[in-house]
């Protein structure tokens, strides 16, 4: 089935909010195999300037595939997500994810072309504070292969 | 962990040594958990191989999560990352044995920017192959 054009240029409604936690935190440290105390002890944290623990910078797809998760599973879209590989990732951060904080993802599909046999779809994410802080944009490219 | 690295000390070209990370099936079991991507071609192999993967694959978020993980500990605790790109230009083939894959990362200082900003370029290997490209981190510094 082909994916479907007439998103591009669409903005998904914003996450509901999600709440930053420590032990989320430090699972997603362990997961990937850092063992770096600013992503799990707050002394060591605070000790390095910041307020409480930091999530680790990738973390922050954590909360953008929320809100790009319920785009691309609109069956409107049409996308096999089995054949679906990750192309391109880009951060910008504001500041760093820190324990506490309260955060919606905002998604934009913002273009759907292809690439020879391939399918590219970039959506850009926007992580705010539930106050309207911009804390992170996410840039992505994922790829659906063609069969 | 390194020391902590200050903008002042920091010369551009400087080589960031490479560091080996590891990566098993048991490593992107808990990556599927702890990130919420249960995409199968992470995890099962028959399902991989029916969409003509040579195996299972890691996430490339895993992969990008070593060559943070690499930036972060070059630059020390009171460093903030700023950006941070990269391009998944090969899949990393982590098969089902007890030793699995590894992610060789490497870094050179690139470039020294405004408001204590310092952007570093990865290079990220696996099994001899560029997993990453134009891979790149811009953090700030004390």
């Amino acid at each position: 089935m082909a994916v479907n054009r007439e998103f591009v240029g669409r903005t998904f409604p914003p996450t509901e909010p999600y709440e930053v936690s420590r032990v989320k935190i430090a699972e997603f440290a362990a997961a990937i195999g850092d063992t770096n105390p600013i992503y799990r002890d707050r002394a060591a944290a605070q000790a390095a300037g910041h307020p409480d623990v930091i999530a680790p910078p990738t973390f922050a797809i954590v909360i953008s595939m929320a809100g790009s998760g319920a785009a691309l599973a609109d069956p409107g879209l049409g996308l096999n997500y089995a054949m679906v590989v990750h192309g391109e990732q880009r951060f910008t951060y504001t500041r760093p994810i820190v324990a506490g904080d309260v955060l919606t993802a905002q998604v934009t599909l913002t273009d759907i072309r292809d690439v020879g046999r391939n399918v590219m779809l970039t959506s850009s994410t926007q992580l705010s504070t539930i106050d309207g802080e911009l804390v992170c944009t996410a840039l992505s490219t994922l790829v659906e292969r063609g069969a | 962990m390194s020391d902590q690295v200050t903008y002042e000390g920091v010369e551009v070209g400087t080589e960031l040594p490479v560091v080996s990370y590891p990566v098993t099936r048991l490593s992107l079991v808990k990556y599927c958990g702890a990130s919420g991507d249960f995409n199968v071609i992470h995890w099962n192999d028959r399902v991989a191989r029916a969409v003509g993967l040579p195996d299972v694959i890691a996430h490339g978020m895993f992969t990008m999560a070593q060559a943070g993980r690499f930036v972060t500990d070059w630059a020390g605790p009171k460093a903030a990352v700023t950006e941070f790109g990269v391009r998944f230009s090969s899949m990393v083939v982590v098969p089902d044995d007890d030793k699995g894959a590894s992610i060789e990362v490497s870094g050179q200082v690139e470039e020294k920017l405004d408001d204590n900003q310092v952007a570093v370029a990865l290079t990220a290997k696996s099994a001899d192959t560029k997993v990453l490209t134009r891979a790149r981190a811009v953090v700030r510094l004390p």
